[in-house]
């Protein structure tokens, strides 16, 4: 897709989009509500119009295409199951209308059910089906089709957390076995970084940054990205000559072309470590534990600082000597530091995992 | 996999071909249809009415105009003097108050309290409501004549037609009550203001009344239309109302345009009196929103 | 405080506090009661006087006396003009109706056609019956009508004055009913707009469509003002006939007379709803 545009009225929802999609990937656009994703993915699907550039899929020019005549298979958010078909009678639809005959048609379905192991459900109705097992038919009934891309709109966004969590790892492992070129759209990070390839995350109409999960998790190419990924701690510093002191911290700057001045640092949590074990008192970031949450190896320990606070990822085993209340000293990671946009900030960048 | 850069400002490509985009070539097609179809079917409702106008203000030679018919309608007397139309229409639109009163108090709280706690009557009451439009009013009035001779006893005013009218508008304000009350999440509201302590009452009157707000009034409109414009049940159950009273005076009157002067003038009436009610449920949606 | 949840089943939650067991259909009460004093009853007494002779006693000869060519000849007429202005009202009204749903939802057009549909819908009768007079009567300012007397056709144009807006309101909340996903996954699935409608659309729609007739042939079934403010020398339908024995001074055989009509319509009425309510519970399933 190629310089993308869409207004609606006064408002932009794509600015001048480009995105290229290799076969076989699996990219995920990402962003928050309003961002333009779900109009990237409906635009590709031929549900709406774009006002400027093109779209080519497999060397094939298809702007202006319509819907129907688009090879690809699409799963909504919710509802988009026939209510009056059964599961089987919805997943063959596609092949009914291509004037595939009955018998073959009928052994694709019982196929693709068989793929998202629904195979009993087959002659239940849609309202029988829990939502989970809806958007497996769903899934089914698009790659029925034997489509060139597979699109998803928020398909996990209308069911419940441990549902979700299955649900994904399903949904990307059928994606890889059958090889589909596939685009994701979701607003859940977690999603995002679990099954891409590449992860686009977007905000106002704008790819911010078009990378691997671990890329754009580690490297965020702008605040946003560092903000919207993973949780980041702000705090406040002061840039001078390439470099950000934050509290006594001295860290090095991704962009040492920033100005001088007032800034904003986003550290991720990972980032922030125990100054010393035995002196608590001692270190650039003293202050009382507030709270402790268990997150298996590691748990996250949110401190006041006084004038702010801040979460740093332990061991669980140093967190657990400290309980709420207690006083710690805390210091960061020299890592070279991404800065807040909007207010000449500064950002630390996390270390690379390996 | 080949690293792809993110952001790129491409030239803007204008296709020659932006005016086929599917979507928009598609709702051009719709917009057509509806235009078309509203063109059709406003006319098709429109010129009766037009040609009724027109009629009465007919003069005593085809094709001249004149107001005599217009006048005729006040000027048509009783023994006692006062028109008896507008004494009709006072009892209609009384009646069209007491109606609406009577239905919503006895619909809705039955209604919502159906749809929370019993549930199993919401069938049977659906039926029952449906029920008035299908039974001829015909077979009603017959059946009506030894209740309404009951009736007779406590008052022989025009306004003991409400009994009736409450059932006859139940079919039309019950579909409007009951497509506002399976909009909102009834159950949830009355639970969260139970737990605070509200009584059944407060749930009902404070709490899901006041978020159906325009199925409510919509319900209201149904029901002035019908009690406005109702015939055979008053009058075969001896009773003078705004349309029996046209109905009478059209018959009496050696002159034609008096009919259609007052039919015209019984719909213009309607009309504006609807438009005013749906006006103020428009107001009411603004502040809500 | 613990808080225990309203059940489905409507038990009272434990913070009700404990007060004496009515049951609560008992609140329901004041509606069924009034519905069944003011509908069940009168159609219960018409029901009843329709197996009694004048001299009060029980007698099957109103029912027999149903079966008779001339009274045939009145359902019939009854029949035909119900069914052939249903029919129209119902497809003509669900093309309007699917042009207003199709429309802003909260636009300008939508509202008044609505206000209007729900004005017409009530408005038949007499003013009815004049309006279209003037029209395309004898003196018509439009043109004259050679059918306007005709029946059923002249009468047929008259009742989808009533009978289109009926429709609308029936029909419109079923099309608002049709999910947008339907559409775009259908043509994702590569449809076109017609085998959309064909596969897709038109089955969701029938069992609300065919409900929607029922309701507008039970509506012309038991119209009566307008045919007869449009032509009162001669019956064609039961209705009309209903009035002509009721007001007839020739004896009272006629009331039941009037009561056995009154009675095979109830019935015809009867057939014609539990058809709808069946229908009803398929359409809503789908389509809420």
């Amino acid at each position: 897709m190629e310089g993308l545009s869409r207004r609606y009225g006064t408002v932009v929802a794509l600015d001048h989009l480009d995105l290229t999609v290799q076969p076989g990937e699996l990219v995920v656009l990402l962003g928050p509500s309003g961002c333009g994703k779900t109009t990237t993915l409906r635009l590709l699907a031929g549900l709406e119009d774009t006002d400027t550039g093109s779209i080519t899929v497999g060397g094939r020019d298809i702007t202006w295409l319509p819907a129907s005549k688009r090879d690809m298979g699409m799963v909504f958010q919710a509802y988009s199951l026939f209510p009056h078909m059964t599961v089987r009678q919805n997943v063959a639809f596609g092949l009914r209308l291509r004037r595939v005959g009955a018998a073959e048609r009928d052994r694709r379905a019982m196929e693709m059910l068989e793929l998202v192991g629904l195979t009993e459900q087959a002659n239940r109705y849609p309202h029988q089906l829990s939502g989970g097992q809806q958007q497996r038919v769903a899934l089914a009934r698009a790659l029925a089709i034997q489509p060139q891309v597979l699109l998803l709109d928020e398909p996990l966004s209308a069911l419940d957390a441990k549902v979700r969590a299955q649900l994904r790892d399903q949904i990307r492992r059928i994606q890889l076995e059958v090889g589909i070129t596939t685009l994701f759209v979701t607003h859940d990070q977690e999603e995002a970084l679990a099954i891409a390839d590449r992860v686009g995350v977007m905000r106002e109409g704008r790819l911010e940054q078009l990378a691997p999960p671990v890329e754009v998790y580690s490297r965020p190419a702008t605040s946003f990205v560092a903000e919207f990924v993973g949780l980041t701690n702000r705090l406040a510093g002061e840039v001078q000559a390439g470099q950000l002191t934050v509290r006594g911290c001295t860290l090095p700057l991704v962009d040492s072309a920033t100005p001088d001045g007032l800034a904003v640092a986003l550290v991720r949590p990972e980032a922030v470590t125990l100054a010393s074990h035995d002196a608590p008192e001692s270190g650039p970031l003293v202050g009382t534990v507030i709270a402790v949450t268990f997150l298996g190896a590691t748990s996250r320990v949110t401190v006041d600082l006084g004038d702010a606070t801040i979460m740093a990822q332990l061991p669980t085993a140093d967190a657990t000597a400290l309980p709420a209340g207690s006083r710690v000293a805390l210091t960061i990671r020299p890592d070279p530091v991404l800065v807040s946009a909007g207010s000449d900030q500064a950002v630390p960048l996390p270390e690379e995992e390996a | 996999m080949a690293a792809v850069t993110s952001v790129g400002e491409t030239p803007l490509a204008v296709p020659a071909r932006r005016q086929a985009g599917m979507q928009a070539g598609r709702r051009r097609r719709l917009n057509l249809f509806r235009y078309v179809v509203f063109t059709v079917f406003g006319l098709f409702f429109a010129l009766p009415l037009l040609a009724m106008a027109r009629f009465s203000l007919e003069g005593a030679k085809l094709g001249t105009w004149s107001l005599t018919a217009w006048r005729q309608i006040t000027s048509y007397t009783s023994s006692e003097g006062i028109p008896p139309l507008i004494s009709a229409v006072e009892i209609t639109l009384e009646l069209a108050v007491i109606t609406s009163a009577v239905m919503l108090v006895l619909v809705v709280p039955t209604m919502i309290w159906i749809r929370l706690r019993v549930r199993w009557l919401a069938r049977a009451m659906e039926f029952l409501c449906l029920l008035p439009l299908t039974i001829p009013p015909i077979v009603l009035v017959v059946g009506l004549g030894p209740i309404y001779d009951k009736i007779a006893h406590l008052s022989l005013s025009a306004l003991m037609l409400f009994w009736v009218y409450v059932i006859l508008a139940l079919p039309y304000a019950y579909r409007a009550l009951a497509a506002g009350l399976s909009a909102i999440d009834a159950t949830t509201l009355s639970e969260a203001a139970r737990s605070l302590g509200a009584s059944w009452f407060s749930v009902i009157v404070r709490v899901i009344v006041p978020n159906m707000w325009d199925a409510v009034l919509n319900a209201l409109i149904l029901t002035w239309a019908l009690v406005l414009g109702e015939f055979t049940v008053a009058f075969f159950l001896l009773y003078v109302n705004l349309q029996v009273e046209l109905y009478s005076i059209s018959r009496n009157t050696p002159d034609a345009g008096v009919i259609f002067s007052t039919s015209t003038a019984s719909l213009l009436f309607a009309f504006v009196l609807l438009l005013i009610l749906s006006y103020v449920g428009r107001r009411r949606r603004a502040i809500r929103g | 405080m613990a808080v225990a949840a309203t059940t489905r089943t409507g038990a009272r939650p434990s913070w009700a506090g404990r007060r004496p067991s009515v049951p609560p259909w008992v609140g329901t009460v004041p509606f069924f009661g009034y519905v069944a004093v003011f509908l069940l009853w009168p159609t219960g007494i018409v029901v009843y006087e329709a197996f009694k002779n004048p001299a009060g006693r029980f007698t099957l000869s109103g029912i027999t006396a149903l079966g008779n060519s001339q009274v045939r000849g009145f359902f019939i007429g009854s029949f035909k003009l119900s069914l052939i202005s249903s029919l129209i009202g119902a497809v003509l009204g669900a093309i309007l109706a699917y042009a207003v749903a199709s429309g802003n939802p909260d636009g300008v057009i939508r509202r008044l056609y609505l206000c209007v549909s729900g004005v017409l819908a009530q408005f038949g009768g007499v003013t009815l019956a004049f309006a279209f007079l003037v029209l395309i009567g004898p003196v018509g300012l439009l043109f004259h009508a050679g059918w306007y007397f005709s029946f059923p056709w002249g009468i047929t144009v008259i009742y989808a004055y009533f009978q289109i807006p009926l429709m609308v309101l029936v029909f419109l909340p079923a099309i608002d009913g049709l999910k947008v996903q339907w559409r775009e996954a259908s043509e994702n699935l590569g449809s076109s707009a017609w085998q959309y409608w064909r596969y897709v659309g038109g089955p969701l729609l029938l069992p609300a469509f065919l409900g929607a007739l029922l309701l507008l042939f039970a509506n012309a079934l038991s119209a009566y003002a307008t045919i007869q403010a449009w032509e009162d020398a001669i019956p064609y339908t039961v209705p009309q006939q209903i009035y002509t024995s009721m007001s007839s001074e020739v004896g009272l055989a006629n009331i039941n007379y009037a009561d056995a009509l009154a009675l095979g319509m109830v019935v015809l009425v009867a057939i014609v709803m539990t058809g709808y309510a069946l229908l009803q519970r398929r359409a809503a399933r789908w389509l809420r």
